[in-house]
């Protein structure tokens, strides 16, 4: 067992530290900037300090993910009061320079290295933002725990053991209205009291970052920039709703994420934020990481239990749901990273601080991986309700190249095209599913003009072809005729009578699947015929007259 | 006559390898640090495979005995997961990621370019044995679109030229790392003249 940690202790001894500091330079060390080469830039920025003798007052931490990918490697100088600067695509001599012109300056002043690309404190990317579960991200060293709890990290789990019952906590979830962000929208306070509320003494809370919608990296960025924050919500969850054990679910493809999760996990042990006697009270919570391999399936709740205990997979039939009988037939709880991302700041500022914020249907905010033809992409978090059009023109800087916009996918395999038309529609989980899309997970793939909507459905049902799990009929069979219709349309060879049995065969496999995934598998060939029927026709070619039925010949 | 065959297994499974391989030590620590518990099975794989490159049959059968698992349940659980591969990969490895932020800048001319380039499909390995072409469905890295992993460092911002000739970069270093490399191609070259003449 190891020491109990004092938060205020940690906090006073990490903020005297900085202080000493008359700069600190964030350099983003999340996967994106990562392979655009940010190892080599915090190695010039430490090298420079280094030879000037400067360790002592400047300081260069590697941090998250500010969300600005597009343009990293991101570097963010800091002094000690004042506005800071953040510079992007800073390549090795960039950060030279930066170390030499703004950091080891006389101190008089703040000296703007000018060879280095700076982005405007008012870059409208940035202006619409609301940063809850992002707060952290490229602003804390995800792998010291000390930067956690500097910026008030662990803070809302002491207040709640020491001053909550488990029944308050529940409420206080239940009373925010947090619905769940993996893309369904399910009430998350409704979830934990069906997990508090079911009989059993071997309850188990799981974190689902298994996200495998090709498009997005909401999770994996939270996971990778501010790890601890999903360990706080879990022990929060797990008070709450009487879980003893819990695991965090990562896909194989986060080595990153996982990499810090576990630093997390044993950082926390340490100080027993987790494990016997969380920070000195009765509650015990043991949490493990387990690793996918490379199966969209298991992104599944029912799916995602079965790999956990090291099988193939497969999802079952619901009910009985896994709060009834989850994990080795204990009640189970399953919640998105991003909703449990967002359980340290409701229990923090309160019930009504989160509710203010969005819809009064989806309250809170939303992370969302902006991608695709876009001028800036990256990551964003925004107020539910913020319209598409002010994400795509606004925030993205329109569409790069000179092209036109064409559509925005929301919602990945699962979900559908949004054509320009219904820009001005709010993001919310009710207004994109009546435009036949889905909120899914965050995916917010934009495409131009020169995107053939056919081959893009057929894209995305050649995906769910390889992801079928194969237990169900209308699954394993339907995506790949589906897959094999669309091949023939796109590849123009296509008769209407093709494009009718492409209707109907979507309307089947939406209908008859056992899982998520077979059952939205149709949806982005649906949406696209909805929005972009025209393109479909354009390819398909005329019937011949059926000549056996002209001359009444029966050969 | 049950009792027997358990505490034969038993002793089986804490029995070193027979070939010796060290790289089963490996696998050894794995499975004591999971305790043998038969639910660590897809966390064994992986270290498995990180070890020897690729899940033999061999290799999954001891991992089975370990862990008393049937042959089957092993079998079945590696081969639903994407990332387990069984065969040996090549010297050189080349992953395009085809997730929709790629899709839609251009992976598949990527994928198409090399598969031109090397005659070899998604999955397939060259004769040669040097290069192994792959794709992912979506790495994460969807600001960087369209990214690929050459020999396990992400790269982004890619296009079918770049590609090409990075690849074509790290195989040439082989060449000039010394006689070790130049005699082993050179060997597999005689091998193939061999094979023609025959």
């Amino acid at each position: 067992m190891g020491k109990l940690i004092d938060l205020d202790a940690m906090r006073d001894a990490e903020l005297a530290d900085r202080s000493r500091r008359t700069h600190r330079a964030l350099v983003c060390s999340s996967t994106g900037c990562l392979s655009a080469g940010a190892a080599g830039v915090r190695a010039a920025l430490e090298e420079e300090i280094e030879a000037a003798d400067r360790a002592e007052t400047l300081q260069v931490v590697p941090t998250g993910c500010p969300g600005l990918c597009s343009r990293g490697p991101l570097v963010q100088v800091e002094p000690r009061a004042g506005p800071a600067t953040l510079y992007a695509e800073v390549d090795p001599d960039g950060a030279r320079s930066i170390a030499r012109d703004h950091l080891l300056g006389d101190g008089t002043g703040d000296q703007v290295a000018a060879d280095v690309e700076v982005v405007p404190a008012d870059l409208p990317f940035f202006a619409h933002q609301t940063k809850v579960v992002l707060a952290n991200a490229g602003r804390i060293d995800p792998d010291r725990l000390e930067d956690y709890v500097a910026a008030g990290g662990y803070r809302a789990l002491y207040d709640t053991l020491t001053t909550m019952t488990p029944e308050q906590a529940l409420t206080a979830v239940e009373r925010s209205g947090l619905r769940g962000r993996g893309g369904a929208g399910y009430p998350t306070g409704r979830k934990w009291r069906l997990l508090a509320e079911a009989p059993g003494d071997h309850k188990v809370v799981v974190a689902n970052g298994d996200e495998g919608d090709p498009g997005a990296f909401m999770d994996r960025t939270i996971m990778d920039s501010d790890p601890h924050r999903v360990l706080e919500g879990l022990v929060i969850a797990a008070y709450a709703t009487g879980a003893e054990r819990g695991y965090i679910y990562v896909r194989a493809e986060y080595p990153l994420a996982i990499e810090r999760l576990e630093r997390a996990i044993r950082a926390a042990k340490r100080s027993r934020l987790l494990g016997k006697g969380v920070l000195g009270t009765d509650l015990s919570f043991d949490l493990q990481i387990r690793v996918g391999a490379g199966a969209f399936v298991c992104g599944e709740e029912t799916a995602l239990m079965a790999s956990i205990e090291g099988r193939r997979g497969l999802p079952q039939l619901r009910p009985p749901y896994p709060t009834e009988r989850g994990l080795w037939g204990e009640p189970t709880m399953i919640n998105n990273v991003e909703t449990l991302a967002n359980i340290p700041a409701i229990l923090g500022n309160g019930p009504e601080w989160f509710a203010a914020m969005g819809t009064a249907d989806s309250p809170g905010t939303k992370v969302f991986a902006l991608a695709g033809s876009l001028v800036t992409t990256g990551l964003i978090e925004v107020p539910m309700g913020i319209s598409l059009r002010t994400i795509v023109e606004d925030m993205a800087d329109g569409i790069a190249g000179g092209r036109r916009f064409k559509a925005a996918q929301t919602g990945g395999p699962s979900g559908g095209c949004i054509p320009e038309r219904f820009l001005d529609t709010p993001v919310d989980y009710e207004h994109l599913r009546a435009l036949g899309s889905m909120m899914g997970s965050g995916g917010l793939v934009v495409i131009d003009d020169t995107v053939n909507m056919p081959e893009f459905a057929r894209f995305y049902m050649a995906f769910c072809r390889d992801e079928s799990c194969g237990k169900c009929v209308p699954c394993r069979v339907g995506t790949v005729q589906l897959h094999a219709l669309l091949d023939r349309i796109c590849n123009g060879q296509g008769r209407r009578r093709d494009l009718q049995h492409l209707e109907s065969l979507c309307r089947t496999v939406q209908v008859t699947s056992l899982c998520g995934l077979g059952q939205s598998a149709p949806n982005p060939v649906v949406s696209t015929l909805e929005h972009f029927r025209d393109e479909y026709e354009a390819l398909l070619v005329e019937e011949p007259v059926p000549s056996a039925v002209v001359t009444g010949d029966a050969s | 006559m049950s009792d027997t065959t358990r505490s034969d297994v038993k002793t089986k499974s804490r029995e070193p390898h027979p070939s010796g391989d060290e790289r089963f030590a490996m696998i050894d620590t794995a499975l004591k640090r999971a305790r043998f518990a038969q639910d660590h099975l897809i966390e064994i794989l992986h270290v498995a495979q990180e070890v020897f490159g690729y899940l033999s049959e061999d290799v999954l059968q001891y991992v089975g005995a370990a862990l008393r698992l049937p042959a089957s349940r092993v079998y079945g659980v590696a081969t639903f997961y994407h990332l387990f591969t069984f065969e040996p990969p090549g010297d050189h490895t080349c992953t395009v990621c085809t997730g929709t932020a790629c899709y839609v800048k251009g992976a598949d001319d990527i994928v198409a370019a090399v598969q031109a380039h090397y005659g070899i499909a998604a999955g397939q390995t060259t004769a040669d044995g040097r290069l192994t072409l792959s794709t992912a469905r979506c790495l994460g890295s969807c600001g960087l679109a369209p990214v690929a992993v050459l020999d396990g460092e992400v790269r982004g911002h890619l296009d079918a030229d770049a590609v090409v000739a990075e690849i074509r970069d790290n195989l040439g270093q082989d060449e000039q790392d010394g006689s070790g490399a130049e005699a082993d191609v050179g060997r597999r070259d005689e091998h193939h003249d061999t094979e023609a003449v025959r």
